[in-house]
C-alpha cells in the first residue's frame, strides 16, 4: 500500500515536471520553427544549435528587476500572474497521459498515468481552463494603465465568446462516449475499424474537432486570435507593465493552457495513449507524439496566418463557430439516436 | 477527521470570504471575495460526493457569471465607498437602510437556528431520495431534470431568454439599423 501511494506521488510529481518543461521546450520549438519557417537558423548560440536557449531566458527574466507603477493595486498586481500560473497547471492534473503500469512488475497493482482519476474529468479541465480568465482580466485592471486595461477586456470577451464553442464540441464527444471521465473516453477509442481505420473520435466527430482547435487557440490567446497582447495595438496588452518573474509567469502559463489544450485534444480526438506498434505500458509515447503533434500545428498557425480584427473575431465567434457547434452537436445525437434505436 | 478538518476549513473560507464581500470598501476585491466564496462551496460540494454540482458551481458561477461582474466593476470603473457619511455617534441611530439589514440578518439567524434544530441528522435528505451514489451521477441527475421537473426546467429557460431578449432591447439605441 505504501509503494502504492509513492507510486501514485511519483506519477503526480511526474507531470509536474514534465509540465515545467513543456514550457522550456515550447519556447524553444517556437522560435526554431519561427525561424525556420522565416528561412534563418532562430537561436543557434547557448548551447549545441542553441537548445539551452530557455536556461538563458529564464536566468534573464530572473535576473531582472521587478517593477510595480505606481498607481497599480498593490495585491491584485500580485495576485494575477499567481492565479494565471495556478490555474494552468491545475488544469492538467484531470488530464490523463497513460494506460497503467506496474513499473515493470515492481508493483502488486498498477498504478494510473495521470495525476488524478476523476470522474468527471472533462467538466473539472473545462471549469479550471475558464478560471484562467481570472489572471489576465486582474492583471489588466490592477496594472492601472490602458493598453492593459484593453487587453485584459479583450481577454474576457474574447474567451467568454468562444468557451460556449468549446465546450459545445466537448459535449458532443461526452455523448458519443457516454461517459464525462477522460480516460473512459480514451478507452472507447481502442480497436480498428474496416481493419485499418483506427477508431478514434475524429473520424466521428471531424467538424467538431476543427471547432475544438479553433476554439482552443482563442481560449489560450494565441495567434491568429492573440487581441489581448496585439502588440501592434496595444504595446503588449495585459502584461505591458509587468517585470522579471512576474511577467515570465505569464508566457509560461499560456505555454502550459497550450499543452493542456494539446493534450485534451489528443485524449478526446486522437485515442490518446492507443496506438499500433507500442504495447499498451508504452502507450505514453503515441500520447506524446500526438500532443506533439497538435502543438506543431499551433505554432504552425501562428507564424502562417495574420491576425484577424478584433471585430471579425467576434462576429466569427458568434455567427460561425457556435452555431457550427450547436449543428454538430444536435447532428450527433440525432446520429446516435438513431443508430442505437 | 482530515475531512472533518478540511470541512472546517472550507467552511470557515466560505463564510469569511462572504463577510469580506460585504466587508469591502474596493468593489474589485468584493468580485474576488465572492469567487473565493463560490470556490469553497465547490469544495464542501465535493465533500459531499457531489464532483458534477462542484464542478457545474465553478463552471457557471465562478467561470461565468463572475466574469461578467468582474466586466461589469472594471468597465464602470466603480470607485471605492467612503463610509464617513454614516452617523456613527449611536448604535441606534442609523439610517433606515442598514436597520432593514439588520433586521434581515437577524432573520436569517432565526431560520437557520430553526432549520438546524428541526432537521434529524444531515443525511436525511439524501436517504430520502436514494443513495449518495445514484444521486450525484450525472445519468441520473439529467434523467430527473428532464422528465420530473421538465416543467421547471423549461419555465427557467423561457425566463432567462426574456432576461436576454429584454437586456438587447433596452440596449438598443432608438433609430439605429433593423
Amino acid at each position: 500500500m505504501d509503494l502504492m501511494l509513492i507510486a501514485q506521488l511519483g506519477v503526480i510529481g511526474l507531470t509536474f515536471f514534465m509540465l515545467i518543461n513543456a514550457s522550456a521546450i515550447l519556447v524553444l520549438a517556437e522560435r526554431k520553427i519561427m525561424g525556420f519557417m522565416q528561412q534563418r537558423y532562430g537561436p543557434y548560440l547557448v548551447g549545441p544549435h542553441g537548445i539551452l536557449q530557455p536556461l538563458a531566458d529564464i536566468l534573464k527574466l530572473l535576473m531582472k528587476e521587478e517593477l510595480r507603477p505606481k498607481g497599480a493595486d498593490k495585491w491584485l498586481f500580485t495576485l494575477a500572474p499567481m492565479l494565471s500560473i495556478t490555474a494552468a497547471f491545475a488544469a492538467f492534473a484531470a488530464v490523463p497521459w497513460g494506460a497503467e503500469t506496474r513499473l515493470f512488475g515492481l508493483l502488486d497493482e498498477p498504478v494510473k498515468l495521470g495525476a488524478a482519476d476523476v470522474n468527471v474529468g472533462i467538466l473539472v479541465v473545462f471549469a479550471i481552463t475558464s478560471m484562467g480568465v481570472y489572471g489576465i482580466v486582474l492583471a489588466g485592471w490592477a496594472s492601472n494603465s490602458k493598453y492593459s486595461l484593453l487587453g485584459g477586456l479583450r481577454a474576457s470577451a474574447q474567451m467568454i465568446s468562444y468557451e460556449l464553442s468549446y465546450a459545445t464540441s466537448l459535449a458532443a464527444v461526452i455523448l458519443l462516449a457516454g461517459s464525462l471521465s477522460i480516460r473512459e473516453v480514451v478507452d472507447g477509442q481502442s480497436g480498428v475499424w474496416l481493419g485499418f481505420i483506427p477508431s478514434w473520435y475524429i473520424f466521428l466527430q471531424p467538424v467538431g474537432f476543427i471547432i475544438y482547435m479553433i476554439a482552443g487557440i482563442a481560449e489560450t490567446n494565441r495567434a491568429p486570435f492573440d487581441f489581448p497582447e496585439a502588440e501592434q495595438e496595444l504595446v503588449a496588452g495585459y502584461n505591458t507593465e509587468y517585470s522579471s518573474v512576474r511577467f515570465a509567469l505569464f508566457p509560461q502559463a499560456e505555454y502550459i493552457n497550450m499543452t493542456t489544450m494539446a493534450a485534451v485534444a489528443a485524449d478526446l480526438y486522437l485515442g490518446g495513449w492507443h496506438g499500433p506498434f507500442l504495447p499498451p505500458e508504452y502507450g505514453w509515447i503515441w500520447f506524446l507524439l500526438k500532443v506533439g503533434a497538435i502543438l506543431f500545428t499551433y505554432i504552425w498557425l501562428r507564424w502562417t496566418v495574420p491576425r484577424y480584427r478584433y471585430d471579425q473575431l467576434m462576429r466569427f465567434g458568434w455567427k460561425w463557430l457556435f452555431p457550427a457547434s450547436v449543428v454538430n452537436l444536435v447532428v450527433t445525437a440525432a446520429l446516435i439516436l438513431y443508430f442505437n434505436a | 477527521m482530515p475531512e472533518t478538518l478540511i470541512f472546517y476549513a472550507l467552511s470557515g473560507l466560505a463564510i469569511g470570504a462572504s463577510a469580506m464581500v460585504i466587508g469591502q470598501r474596493n468593489p474589485m476585491y468584493s468580485v474576488m471575495m465572492l469567487i473565493a466564496s463560490f470556490g469553497a462551496l465547490a469544495g464542501l460540494y465535493v465533500q459531499l460526493d457531489a464532483p458534477f454540482v462542484a464542478v457545474a458551481q465553478i463552471i457557471i458561477y465562478a467561470g461565468a457569471i463572475m466574469v461578467l461582474f468582474l466586466f461589469v466593476v472594471m468597465l464602470l470603473n466603480a470607485p471605492k465607498e467612503d463610509g464617513s457619511e454614516w452617523d456613527r455617534s449611536h448604535p441606534l441611530r442609523q439610517p433606515v437602510v442598514v436597520r432593514f439589514g439588520g433586521l434581515l440578518g437577524s432573520l436569517l439567524v432565526v431560520q437557520l437556528g430553526w432549520a438546524l434544530l428541526s432537521t434529524r441528522g444531515l443525511g436525511g435528505g439524501v436517504a430520502a431520495i436514494g443513495d449518495a451514489e445514484t444521486v450525484s451521477s450525472v445519468r441520473v441527475l439529467g434523467r430527473v431534470l428532464f422528465s420530473e421537473y421538465v416543467f421547471a426546467f423549461e419555465a427557467t429557460s423561457i425566463l432567462i431568454l426574456v432576461a436576454m431578449v429584454g437586456a438587447v432591447v433596452l440596449a438598443r439605441r432608438e433609430g439605429e439599423g433593423s
